[in-house]
């Protein structure tokens, strides 16, 4: 017990710090050396940039089914936008971690009711498995994947799989929810540092070419 | 130079001609070309079908037979009167009605020397091509001429020629280079992939170019020799009037600047530079140039105007002592003139290359505003809008400007106070 | 009906990439890698090589992928990664007969036609990513005969067909004169200082298709329009040296074309029906020289027949009778939003206007843009092959007449036409413009 305690200590304590510092360094690292990289030699994109095209843009990727690529594409989009909503959703409104952070901080707000969040998680795990089948079932995406696809995929699966193990508290609830944590960890850490950063990047890409496409070319880009 | 001091610089105001006349006369008359004294005005004009003529203040041109085609009339600095025109497929160039001796398949590219007295033509018979200057053809054709000049003494002439035919699509021949310039017909010994725009030294006697070396090595030669940097790009050299070092823009590491006899002249570095010119009476060394992206301005010896126009800058000049500069500055497509870095007010649909007075106190040039034609003095346009103007010519003692206009079809010749402006 | 689908070669042999290989040393290629993956590019490249997720949802927007049973490795991710990224992931031991391969990929299977964009969440530009990889082979001196042998031509003569300057003004010459048949004081005015427009085209024009310079000067005369050509280089406005990844010709090229019009004093540059060259001139090349935009405003074909339309200046005497349809090129659509301006002008020009689908924005490529037509002979049937969709597409609307604003669509169809047997023919916009308009009266 005890054994578990301090371990659960350090990875519920120091170890998040550690991420979070990873994760925040790292990301703010990336988008700067972007950012020195157009100063140095690509200031023309400034030139090019619209807040307004950038926003039109955005907003169009952002609805399910308001683009030419989400219509053409159903499951997938389904799949992709569940996936997103959970993965933001998660993490801020399960009741768990939301107790979690008053007991560290003191304060807090509502949760989500937990057969919700559970529901949510499980459906999360299946997008994640639809992920998975279209790597290896489609042949356009199949001849696309490489190990660090599969290997991404896992990072951003892991915390749903290992919370839902320990709700549930399938074997060692001690195990899995270590588990938890760690891979939690290790997707903040991963995601400056492998293909998660589209996260950091999706919005500048979307926001460029959306300006190229509204200000310079005066057409749609979804 | 044009000696312009035996112009008539009292005569207020003359009416010359009256277009609207020639329209009469004629099926149909093409655009009209004022002399550089205003004292004439002359237009092709159609006489029949496929006949064509010179009208020059509406007389016609004495010529034994009718011209097929006529184009490319232009009057010369010292004011002669020429004509590109074939009658049985031979095209000859036409001075003041008269007919070269020297008949070619086909001319092109009409070019004058600075006093004028040199006319220069690109010309090709039976598919050779060389340039003809006076009458006088090179000795030599070759299969391809482009980029042709002329000394601004007129004695010399220059071409980019293709030495070494090319079969279809021969890309590796054609990489091991198959072109090279030629002096009044001379090719250099040394082939290049390409050569383009090229410029005569004060004397003529030396000729630089630009040149490629492969698909990406670029470098300027001077006289077929190459420099021995290779640049990521380069443009048009020049030669310095005094020193008779060659200046042209060059493109390295971290953006475009000047080189000089093959070493970097600037410390600053633009994101385009070109259009240098140097000055005899200053030395001054200035290039249009691009600051960063869509930001354009004038740099004098490396230092860029803290002005920039989004658009372009265009035909910039140095005041006759060499201590200011005019050029042409754009932004959201209206035109405007900018001195030494301050823009007049006035905003343009088109404005063409600012004039100096003799002692730069004033600029001049013509402009294009609402549709309609007229000239502006530091800024101050003139009080009549035309159908057409001549950019302005200042009188020798810079207190009165030459105005060549046509308003209502009537070709007027007025000369102007600059105080009135 | 459903059209075949063709089989055609996979290995095919072009003289320019073999013997371009085989001169290939590896500094070269080191040498190339270092100056464009170095030095040339920067953050677009790095996010979008770091952003793409390989999701696959780009696979749709390929004719290529679409036209050939679904061939995975033809999708557009599929592209990338049979090019940009083999060089990225094995540098350092990068051998000639890999930049052969990727120049392949790069020049003959991707028109850069950017319908991709349309189906990237992330909006990766890939045809810019094929584009670096063009640079990179150009560099490398690796790339189709034929469409090197055109930037050669654009390098030394300024146009894409080695016309030379005579015979750019003897054609010019030559179509007033016929022109005058029609109109009888019909102009084609040759450097005409401070005229309103400049009319520009492509070398193909002079060269094959003199009768759009003809029926152009029609347009012009009707409409009294105060407008010039250049006479000198820099009339052509196309640009092959953009496709083969030769930046520096590109440039050189444009400069040529606007320093002519900026020379003529022209309020703008009109340029006949191409879709290549509107690139070149509106995004691309101007930007390699610093200009933020065209520094003299650029108006294409499309927007200048609306504009005449719309302005009365040309009217249509009766409405073409035969049924139509209207192909929207990617460089004036996607590249420009003209769209809805080339519908008002076939739907003012034609009685029966059919729209394929899908359209505008979402039209499927001709799979002759992005200098793919202009790598010739060896790669067509490849090239007809890979875009059983777009014939599909056609076929599917049952229109007589394929109306295509932009050269290399036109000759692309014609192709796909030809091969798949699908019975229509090919026009641009000025051809029927030519025949339905009203003409001056002759005294």
């Amino acid at each position: 017990m005890n054994s578990f305690n301090s371990i659960y200590n350090f990875v519920s304590g120091p170890l998040v710090w550690l991420a979070f510092i990873v994760f925040i360094g790292g990301s703010i690292y990336r988008i700067r050396n972007l950012i020195i990289l157009v100063n140095k030699k690509e200031r023309f994109i400034y030139t090019y940039m619209s807040l307004k095209y950038s926003l039109r843009s955005i907003s169009h990727w952002i609805v399910p089914f308001a683009t030419i690529s989400w219509r053409t594409r159903p499951v997938m989009t389904i799949t992709t936008f569940i996936f997103h909503a959970g993965l933001v959703i998660m993490p801020f409104f399960l009741s768990a971690h939301v107790i979690m952070f008053h007991n560290a901080w003191g304060f807090s707000w509502g949760s989500l009711p937990e057969g919700f969040t559970d529901a949510v998680t499980l459906i999360v795990i299946i997008c994640c498995v639809i992920f998975l089948l279209r790597r290896v079932a489609l042949r356009d995406v199949k001849f696309l994947t490489d190990a660090s696809d599969y290997a991404v995929l896992l990072i951003a699966a892991a915390p749903f799989i290992t919370g839902f193990l320990a709700y549930h508290n399938f074997g060692s609830y001690h195990f899995w929810i270590i588990l938890h944590i760690l891979s939690g960890e290790i997707m903040l850490v991963a995601i400056p540092f492998t293909k998660l950063r589209h996260m950091l990047y999706a919005v500048f890409t979307r926001a460029y070419i959306g300006s190229e496409f509204g200000k310079i070319r005066h057409a749609r880009d979804w | 130079m044009t000696d312009k001091t035996n112009w008539d610089w009292e005569t207020k105001e003359k009416q010359i001609s009256d277009l609207n006349e020639w329209k009469s006369s004629y099926n149909w008359v093409e655009e009209p070309y004022a002399s550089p004294d205003g004292e004439k005005i002359a237009a092709i004009v159609n006489t029949d079908d496929m006949e064509f003529n010179v009208c020059e203040n509406s007389k016609a041109w004495e010529i034994e037979e009718p011209f097929e085609k006529a184009y490319s009339l232009r009057y010369s600095p010292d004011g002669r009167l020429i004509v590109l025109a074939a009658a049985d497929d031979e095209w000859k160039t036409v001075v003041d009605g008269k007919p070269w001796e020297t008949i070619f398949d086909f001319l092109w590219d009409l070019r004058f020397s600075k006093d004028g007295k040199a006319i220069a033509v690109a010309t090709q018979t039976d598919g050779e091509y060389c340039m003809a200057v006076n009458d006088v053809p090179w000795k030599d054709s070759y299969s391809f001429i482009t980029c042709m000049t002329l000394s601004d003494d007129g004695k010399n002439s220059g071409s980019v020629v293709q030495t070494i035919n090319l079969g279809q699509a021969e890309v590796f021949k054609f990489q091991k280079g198959a072109f090279s310039a030629a002096v009044n017909g001379v090719p250099w010994d040394t082939n290049f992939v390409n050569v383009w725009n090229m410029a005569f030294n004060a004397d003529g006697s030396k000729l630089a170019a630009e040149v490629r070396l492969n698909l990406y090595d670029y470098t300027i030669a001077v006289d077929g020799k190459a420099w021995n940097s290779i640049y990521g790009c380069v443009w048009e050299p020049i030669f310095h009037p005094n020193t008779n070092s060659v200046i042209a823009p060059v493109k390295v590491k971290d953006g475009w600047t000047l080189a000089q006899d093959d070493n970097i002249l600037w410390d600053s570095r633009f994101a385009q530079v070109w259009h240098q010119m140097v000055s005899r009476q200053s030395d001054k060394i200035a290039a249009i140039a691009a600051t960063s992206y869509g930001k354009w301005t004038v740099a004098v010896d490396g230092k860029p105007w803290d002005i920039t126009f989004g658009d372009m800058v265009t035909d910039a000049v140095f005041s006759p002592d060499g201590t200011q500069i005019a050029c042409i500055g754009t932004d959201s497509g209206k035109y405007t003139i900018c001195n030494d870095g301050k823009a007049w007010d006035i905003k343009c649909d088109m404005v063409w290359k600012p004039v100096f007075s003799p002692d730069g106190s004033k600029i001049a040039a013509k402009i294009d505003k609402n549709g309609k034609r007229t000239i502006a003095v530091n800024g101050k346009l003139w009080n009549k809008m035309c159908d057409e103007v001549w950019e302005p010519v200042f009188s020798p003692d810079g207190s009165k400007i030459l105005c060549r206009s046509v308003e209502d079809g009537k070709y007027y010749r007025r000369v102007i106070p600059v105080s009135e402006f | 009906m459903a059209l075949p689908y063709i089989e055609y070669e996979k290995n095919i042999i072009d003289e320019g990439l073999e013997t371009g290989m085989k001169n290939l040393t590896q500094e070269r290629i080191d040498k190339a890698l270092a100056k464009v993956l170095d030095g040339e590019t920067g953050a677009k490249l790095k996010a979008y090589v770091d952003t793409c997720v390989h999701c696959g949802l780009c696979s749709d927007a390929c004719h290529m992928y679409l036209s050939t049973k679904r061939d995975p490795t033809l999708t557009p991710a599929g592209k990338v990664k049979r090019s940009l990224s083999v060089l990225l992931e094995n540098r350092g031991n990068i051998t000639p007969e890999i930049i052969k391969k990727v120049s392949i990929v790069a020049s003959t299977e991707c028109n850069l036609c950017k319908r991709c964009v349309h189906y990237c969440p992330f909006g990766i530009d890939i045809a810019y990513m094929m584009s670096v990889v063009r640079r990179i082979c150009h560099l490398c001196g690796v790339t189709p005969l034929y469409i090197q042998d055109t930037a050669h031509s654009h390098a030394v003569t300024q146009n894409q067909m080695w016309v030379k300057e005579d015979e750019w003004i003897d054609t010019l010459q030559w179509q007033e004169e016929d022109a005058r048949e029609e109109i009888p004081d019909c102009r084609i005015p040759l450097d005409k200082e401070g005229a309103d427009f400049m009319y520009s085209v492509i070398g193909p024009e002079p060269k094959f298709l003199a009768q759009l310079l003809y029926q152009t000067a029609i347009i012009f005369n009707t409409a009294g329009l105060n407008w010039t050509m250049p006479s000198c280089p820099g009339w052509d406005n196309s640009d092959m040296a953009m496709f083969t990844g030769d930046s520096e010709i590109m440039g050189r090229n444009k400069r040529f074309h606007y320093e002519a019009a900026q020379r003529l004093k022209v309020k703008r540059i009109v340029m006949g029906e191409c879709g290549h060259a509107f690139r070149s001139v509106w995004d691309m090349g101007n930007r390699w020289l610093g200009w933020g935009m065209p520094p003299v405003p650029m108006v294409h074909a499309i927007e200048f027949y609306y504009d005449l339309l719309k302005s009365g200046k040309i009217k249509v005497k009766e409405k073409y009778k035969k049924s139509v349809t209207l192909h929207d090129p990617c460089n004036t659509i996607r590249g420009m939003g003209l769209h809805e301006k080339a519908r008002y002008v076939v739907n003012e020009l034609c009685e029966n206007f059919i729209e394929m689908h899908p359209n505008r924005e979402h039209n499927y490529c001709c799979n002759a843009g992005g200098g793919v037509i202009n790598c010739g002979p060896p790669f067509k049937k490849k090239r007809v092959a890979t875009n059983r969709i777009k014939a599909q597409q056609i076929a599917d609307t049952g229109a007589e007449i394929l109306i295509t604003p932009c050269h290399n669509c036109h000759s692309g169809m014609e192709d796909i036409i030809g091969d798949y047997g699908v019975g229509m023919h090919v026009k641009f916009i000025n051809d029927i413009m030519y025949e339905v308009m009203e003409k001056p009266e002759i005294e």
